[in-house]
C-alpha cells in the first residue's frame, strides 16, 4: 500500500465508509420500518396478489439484503480497481 | 478437471440417480423402506468419498484450505454450513403456525449478512488468522481475550451442534425406521470422515456436494405444487393469491357454527383439566402430563381470526405494543448473532483474496435466500391444503398425505364433535415439521421425491454439524493447547490433537442429543444471543475502533455474556422481565452492555501499542491476498 498517498488513503476509506452508512440506513428501514413498525398499515395495501406488509417481510426485504451486499461487493471491487488495488497473484 | 465441471457433474449425476429411483418406483414397485436406505446410503458415501479425496495434514489447508476457495463456492459452503436441521426441516412449518411474527427468523436469518458484510467478512480476511479466537489475540494481545473467545465459541458452537446432532436422528428414524440413537451415531459417521480427514478443507468441499442436494430437495415438491395450482412453477410469486384465499377461509372458519361447536368441545376438555390439575393430589409427572394436554386442548380452541366481524386473520395480523417490540427484537437478536456465529465466519477465512471475501458474502447470502425466500411459500401451500382441501371432507375419505403420514405422529385427525366431516380444529398438529416433510406428498408426488428430501434434511444438518464440530475442536486444540498451554507442539502433534478432539467431541454431542431434551429447540434461538452479545461487540470494535484495547475487550465479552445469560436464565426460569421481552431476544440488552463497556474501559485504560494501531489502520486498505496484515506487522500465528 507503499505507494497510495495519505491523501488517496483517506479518500478510499471515505467513500467506503460512506457507502456503509448508506447500505445500513436502506438496511434499518427495510427491516425495522417498513417490514416492522409500518408493516400493518401497508398490509391495506396490495402487490402482486400480496398484502405489501407481509410481502415485504417475507419476500422484499430479503431481495433488499441480497442486492444490497452485491452493490456492496461490486463497488467496493470497483473502487480497489480504481487506486490500482491489485491483490490477486 | 475444474470446479465448475466437478460440480456440474456431480449434481447432473445426482439428479439421474433420483430419476433412476423414481423409474424403479413407479415401474418396478420399488418399496419406500429401499428408497429411504439408498438415498440415505448414496449421500452418506458420496460425503465420504470426498472426506477421503480431500485429506490433508497441512496446517494451511487443514485450517483455512490454503486460503484458495473461490467466492462462489465459499458462498455455496457458507450456505449449508449455515442453514440447519431447523432451517430446513422446521421453518416452513414455523412459519404456517406463526404467521407474521415467525418472519422474525426469515429476516433475521438473512439480514445478519449484511452486517457481517460490511464490518466484519472483508477485514477478518484482511487481517488473516486461522480462527476467532486468534484474531482475538492478535488484534488485543495476550491470552486473556483469547479464552474468553474461546470459552464463548465453544458455548454457542456446542449448543448449536447438539440441536443438529437431534435433527440427524430424526431424520434417520423417521425415513428409514432405524432407532434414534442408531441413526445419530451412524450420521455422526458420516460428519467425522470429513472433518477428521481433511479439516476444513475436507468439510468445505463437502458443504458444497451437501448444499446442491439440500436446494433441490427444498426447491422440487413446492415448486411443482405452485405448477399445479397456478401453471406458474415459481411458488414465491403464486402463494399471495393463497394468502389472500386462506384469508378468506380463516374468517369463514371462524364463524361456521360447526367449527364454533367443535372449539367450544376443545375449551371444555381444556377447562375440565384445568380443574382437575387444580384439585391436587396427582403426581408431578402426571400433572405435567395433564399441562401438556389442556394446552392443546386451549390452543385447538382458538379461532383462526380475532372475532366473527375481523377482517383479517391472525396468520397476516402484524403484532402491535410490546408484541411488535418483541417481533423488532428479536429480528435484531438473530441478525447481529448470524454475524457472529463463529463457524461462519471462519469461512471467510478461506478465500484468496478481500475481494472474494466481499463476493463471497454476496454469493452466501444468495444461496441461502433461494431457500429462506421459498419458506413463506411453503407455509402457504400448507395452509392452503388444509383450509381447502382437507377442511369438510369426510372423516372416511380423508386425503392420501393424511392417510400415509398420520402414523408418523405428526399431526392427528380427530371427529371431535362426530360429525364424520373434517374441521379446522379437528386437525391437531403436534410438529409443525409435516409441513416440510410431507410437502411431496400433499403435491401428490412419488415416494422417490420424499427420499430426496430426506436426503436435503440430512445434508443441512450434517454440513451444519461439521462446521460446528471443526469450530470447537480448532478452538480447543489450535487456541487452548497449542497458543496457551504448548506453544512448542509440532504441527503434527497439534492436528492428531485436533483429530482426537474431534471425535471426541461428536461423541459427547451424540450423547446429549440421546437425552432428546426438550429445551434443545430453545438452546439453538439462545446461542443466537450469545454470540450476539459476546463476538459481534469485540470484533467489530476491534476492526473499526483502534483505540479499542484488551481490558476493554476482555471486560465488554464478559459483560455482554453475562447480561445476556442473566436475562436469559432469568426471564426463562426465574419470572424476571425487563419490557416484556421475549427470553431468545436476551442479546437486545447484552449486546448495547457489552459495546458501552469496550467503550468505557478502553477509555479508562492504555491506549493498545502503536503496532496494533497501525495494524488496525492498515486493514482498512486490502493487501496483497497471500501475505495478510499479520504477517506484514510481523505477529506471529506460530504458523510453520
Amino acid at each position: 500500500m507503499a505507494d497510495l498517498s495519505e491523501a488517496q488513503k483517506q479518500a478510499y476509506w471515505r467513500y467506503n465508509i460512506w457507502l456503509t452508512t448508506i447500505l445500513l440506513v436502506i438496511w434499518f428501514v427495510v427491516t425495522y420500518l417498513i417490514s416492522g413498525l409500518w408493516a400493518g398499515s401497508l398490509n391495506a395495501y396490495s402487490f402482486i396478489g400480496f398484502p405489501l406488509g407481509y410481502y415485504m417481510a417475507a419476500q422484499g426485504s430479503l431481495a433488499i439484503f441480497v442486492v444490497e451486499i452485491a452493490v456492496y461487493a461490486y463497488l467496493m471491487n470497483k473502487k480497489d480497481d480504481e487506486y490500482g488495488i491489485r491483490e490477486e497473484g | 478437471m475444474s470446479l465448475d465441471k466437478i460440480f456440474g457433474l456431480y449434481t447432473v449425476v445426482f439428479l439421474g440417480v433420483t430419476v433412476l429411483i423414481g423409474i424403479g418406483e413407479v415401474a418396478f414397485g420399488l418399496p419406500n423402506r429401499w428408497i429411504g436406505w439408498i438415498f440415505m446410503a448414496l449421500s452418506l458415501l458420496i460425503y465420504v468419498v470426498i472426506g477421503v479425496i480431500t485429506r490433508t495434514s497441512n496446517a494451511d489447508q487443514y485450517y483455512v484450505v490454503g486460503r484458495g476457495v473461490p467466492a462462489f463456492y465459499n458462498g455455496m459452503a457458507t450456505g449449508s454450513d449455515w442453514m440447519s436441521a431447523a432451517s430446513f426441516i422446521s421453518m416452513g412449518g414455523a412459519l404456517s403456525a406463526q404467521g407474521f411474527a415467525g418472519l422474525a427468523y426469515v429476516m433475521g436469518w438473512t439480514g445478519g449478512y449484511l452486517l457481517l458484510a460490511v464490518f466484519l467478512g472483508p477485514y477478518l480476511r484482511q487481517f488473516g488468522a486461522y480462527t476467532i479466537p486468534d484474531f482475538l489475540a492478535a488484534r488485543y494481545g495476550g491470552n486473556a481475550a483469547r479464552i474468553v473467545g474461546v470459552v464463548g465459541a465453544i458455548a454457542c458452537s456446542f449448543t448449536y451442534l447438539i440441536a443438529q446432532v437431534t435433527g440427524v436422528g430424526l431424520i434417520v428414524s423417521r425415513f428409514i425406521g432405524l432407532d434414534f440413537n442408531v441413526g445419530v451415531f451412524v450420521g455422526l459417521l458420516g460428519v467425522l470422515f470429513c472433518s477428521v480427514l481433511g479439516g476444513m478443507r475436507s468439510v468445505t468441499w463437502t458443504q458444497v456436494a451437501q448444499y446442491i442436494i439440500l436446494i433441490i430437495s427444498y426447491l422440487v415438491p413446492v415448486v411443482y405444487l405452485s405448477f399445479q395450482l397456478f401453471t406458474i412453477p415459481i411458488p414465491e410469486l403464486t402463494y399471495g393469491r393463497l394468502l389472500q384465499t386462506n384469508n378468506v377461509k380463516a374468517i369463514e372458519i371462524t364463524r361456521d357454527p360447526k367449527e364454533k361447536e367443535t372449539r367450544a368441545l376443545w375449551k371444555k376438555d381444556a377447562d375440565e383439566i384445568s380443574a382437575k390439575i387444580k384439585a391436587g393430589g396427582l403426581s408431578e409427572a402426571e400433572v405435567d402430563k395433564l399441562k401438556a394436554q389442556a394446552a392443546l386442548a386451549s390452543r385447538q380452541a382458538i379461532a383462526p381470526a380475532a372475532s366473527d366481524d375481523a377482517k383479517i386473520s391472525r396468520y397476516l395480523t402484524v403484532p402491535t405494543g410490546f408484541g411488535m417490540w418483541n417481533f423488532l427484537a428479536l429480528t435484531f437478536c438473530l441478525m447481529v448473532g448470524t454475524a457472529g456465529l463463529p463457524h461462519i465466519l471462519t469461512r471467510y477465512y478461506t478465500t484468496p483474496s478481500v475481494r472474494q471475501a466481499r463476493t463471497s458474502v454476496a454469493w452466501s447470502l444468495f444461496f441461502i435466500f433461494l431457500l429462506y425466500f421459498t419458506a413463506p411459500a411453503y407455509a402457504a401451500f400448507a395452509r392452503f391444503t388444509i383450509y381447502a382441501k382437507l377442511v369438510g371432507t369426510k372423516i372416511a375419505e380423508l386425503p392420501r398425505w393424511i392417510t400415509l403420514w398420520q402414523p408418523a405422529g405428526l399431526f392427528e385427525v380427530v371427529d371431535k364433535n362426530g360429525d364424520g366431516i373434517v374441521q379446522w380444529a379437528d386437525f391437531v398438529i403436534k410438529s409443525t415439521d409435516f409441513v416440510v416433510l410431507a410437502m411431496p406428498e400433499i403435491a401428490g408426488l412419488p415416494f422417490v421425491i420424499t427420499g430426496l428430501v430426506m436426503a436435503g434434511g440430512l445434508a443441512a444438518a450434517l454440513s451444519t454439524a461439521d462446521g460446528l464440530l471443526l469450530t470447537i475442536a480448532n478452538a480447543i486444540s489450535h487456541d487452548l493447547y497449542y497458543n496457551v498451554i504448548d506453544p512448542t507442539a509440532s504441527l503434527a502433534k497439534r492436528l492428531t490433537i485436533t483429530k482426537v478432539l474431534l471425535v471426541v467431541t461428536a461423541l459427547i454431542a451424540a450423547w446429549v442429543a440421546t437425552f432428546r431434551l426438550s429445551l434443545i429447540v430453545e438452546l439453538v434461538a439462545w446461542a443466537f444471543s450469545l454470540a450476539g452479545a459476546s463476538f459481534f461487540p469485540a470484533l467489530v470494535m476491534g476492526i473499526w475502533w483502534k483505540r479499542a484495547n484488551k481490558a476493554g475487550a476482555v471486560v465488554g465479552m464478559i459483560v455482554g455474556l453475562g447480561v445476556t445469560t442473566y436475562y436469559m436464565i432469568g426471564s426463562r426460569f426465574y419470572g424476571v422481565t425487563w419490557f416484556q421481552t421475549q427470553t431468545i431476544a436476551s442479546a437486545i440488552f447484552g449486546l448495547p452492555a457489552g459495546f458501552l463497556t469496550i467503550w468505557i474501559v478502553s477509555l479508562l485504560t492504555a491506549a493498545p501499542s502503536k503496532a496494533v494501531q497501525d495494524l488496525v489502520v492498515s486493514v482498512r486498505y486490502p493487501k496483497s491476498g497471500q501475505a495478510t496484515a499479520l504477517e506484514a506487522q510481523g505477529i506471529q500465528l506460530g504458523k510453520h
